[in-house]
């Protein structure tokens, strides 16, 4: 009787995981944008509430830290100066003191990035940016607000209209603590129902003009009115 | 028949591209925590720094092993990458709870050739969303994303698999000495891998397992 002879089972397992992994991978890249979406709707709120923070470290519900330039401008409060110039009245520059010393305003929001990632019930502290334009008193002729950055090369823009929103902030504090430098401290402007890139980061001149000036990413391709939820061909829930 | 006391498990191009690799993984998985969780970011600082050393070390991750698996010197290598790409009826046995006692493996137990292949396609994941993440001008929007979704996932899968083998090779200094010194004690691979032991000794392997001591009560965790 001839032996059983049994070819050995081998399973390419090696293979295997490199096309699941692979697999995984390609469709990541192609619907993570949907799916990130639906993880920070849906299981960010609840990843929130987790007294432990331990489930924070799972990439739903955080901040991002994005810069246009190669290294995190630095400028402590004691350097820090607002300018606000343009058509306005007179010209000003305010140092941190006076900032804060104007009229404080307190606004919990969620941030929402046009990348996707959302982080529930931020708080934020800081000035009207409608104070700070009476402060220097707009001329009848303008139409928009310009915001340059501090780290040379980011800029934004509002219309007026957008501008005095009572949701609209020149924020100092985040989280009950000083503006962190890589948030933007010491302080940005904080535009709660748009889109992040609109709150532009490291806040230096605040501008006056005529027309609405296309800031650097909407010379890239984003949308200059950047609703969250109504634009960028997104659909995020509303964040204000 | 005297089996040598030590059998030669890895050679020092494999001990090289293993350790260079670590290394590497050791600095992406430092820096990447750095760049991704505020609390040691604040701590780190020197954002630019950490950006560089990650996409440098990032750029560097697949070189030890592809200049460890070209040349002439990488024949073990190749021959170990063969051998934990593939599973055998052994290695089946070994994954049901039921029947791990009885089964003969090879040079590598199931858990180390899983690991192995999910860290080896990692790197190229890994590489492939770490390009487009910066490079991030030449896609759009949605793709930006999506790669950081990726990016961001297997991460965290890295963090476990490096973790969990970094703790299984302590709890066995024979093993981890392998890679260290490239032998192991021939009793060792008797008892663990003794398919292995049997092809590079000649020698049967068969003898009836050696008692349970204590350490080898949890099986699960014994055999790393």
């Amino acid at each position: 009787m001839e032996p059983e002879v049994r070819p050995p089972r081998e399973t390419a397992i090696g293979r295997r995981v490199f096309l699941g992994l692979a697999t995984f991978g390609t469709a990541g890249v192609i619907f993570g944008s949907q799916i990130q979406g639906w993880l920070e709707r849906n299981v960010g709120p609840i990843l929130a509430k987790d007294p432990t923070g331990l489930l924070q470290l799972l990439p739903i519900g955080n901040f991002r830290i994005y810069s246009v330039t190669t290294d995190l401008p630095d400028r402590s409060r004691a350097q820090y100066r607002l300018t606000v110039k343009g058509l306005v009245e007179r010209e000003i520059v305010l140092t941190f003191d006076e900032l804060q010393a104007m009229p404080r305003t307190r606004l919990v929001r969620d941030f929402q990035c046009v990348t996707g990632w959302r982080v529930p019930e931020v708080e934020w502290a800081g000035v009207r940016l409608a104070d700070v334009l009476d402060r220097a008193g707009v001329q009848t002729e303008a139409r928009a607000v310009r915001f340059v950055s501090f780290d040379g090369a980011y800029s934004e823009s509002l219309t007026l209209p957008q501008a005095r929103r009572s949701d609209v902030i020149v924020a100092y504090e985040m989280e009950h603590a000083p503006l962190s430098r890589e948030h933007g401290g010491p302080a940005r402007l904080y535009v709660a129902p748009m889109y992040g890139y609109k709150s532009c980061k490291w806040l230096d001149t605040i501008e006056l003009t005529r027309s609405v000036e296309p800031g650097y990413w909407e010379q890239r391709g984003y949308s200059v009115d950047g609703w969250v939820g109504h634009s960028n061909h997104r659909d995020d829930e509303r964040t204000s | 028949m005297n089996a040598p006391a030590e059998l030669d498990r890895f050679d020092r191009v494999e001990r090289l591209a293993h350790w260079t690799t670590a290394a590497l993984f050791g600095v992406l998985m430092f820096t990447g925590a750095a760049l991704y969780a505020g609390p040691i970011s604040t701590l780190v600082g020197q954002r630019y720094l950490v950006e560089t050393i990650h996409l440098c070390a990032g750029l560097a991750l697949p070189v030890p092993l592809l200049v460890g698996l070209s040349g002439r010197w990488g024949r073990r290598l190749r021959g170990d990458l063969h051998r934990l790409g593939r599973f055998d009826d052994e290695d089946r046995r070994w994954l049901r709870r039921s029947t791990r006692d009885q089964a003969r493996l090879g040079k590598f137990n199931p858990g180390q050739k899983l690991n192995a292949a999910f860290l080896g396609s990692a790197i190229v994941v890994m590489l492939g969303t770490g390009i487009l993440l910066k490079w991030y001008s030449l896609v759009n929007l949605d793709i930006r994303t999506g790669a950081t979704f990726v990016h961001d996932w297997v991460a965290l899968g890295i963090f476990f698999s490096v973790a969990g083998h970094i703790f299984l090779a302590m709890r066995d200094p024979i093993a981890l000495g392998g890679m260290l010194r490239g032998s192991v004690t021939a009793r060792w691979a008797r008892t663990e891998r003794p398919r292995w032991f049997e092809a590079e000794t000649g020698e049967a392997a068969t003898q009836p397992r050696p008692p349970a001591t204590s350490s080898a009560s949890n099986p699960s965790l014994s055999r790393f």
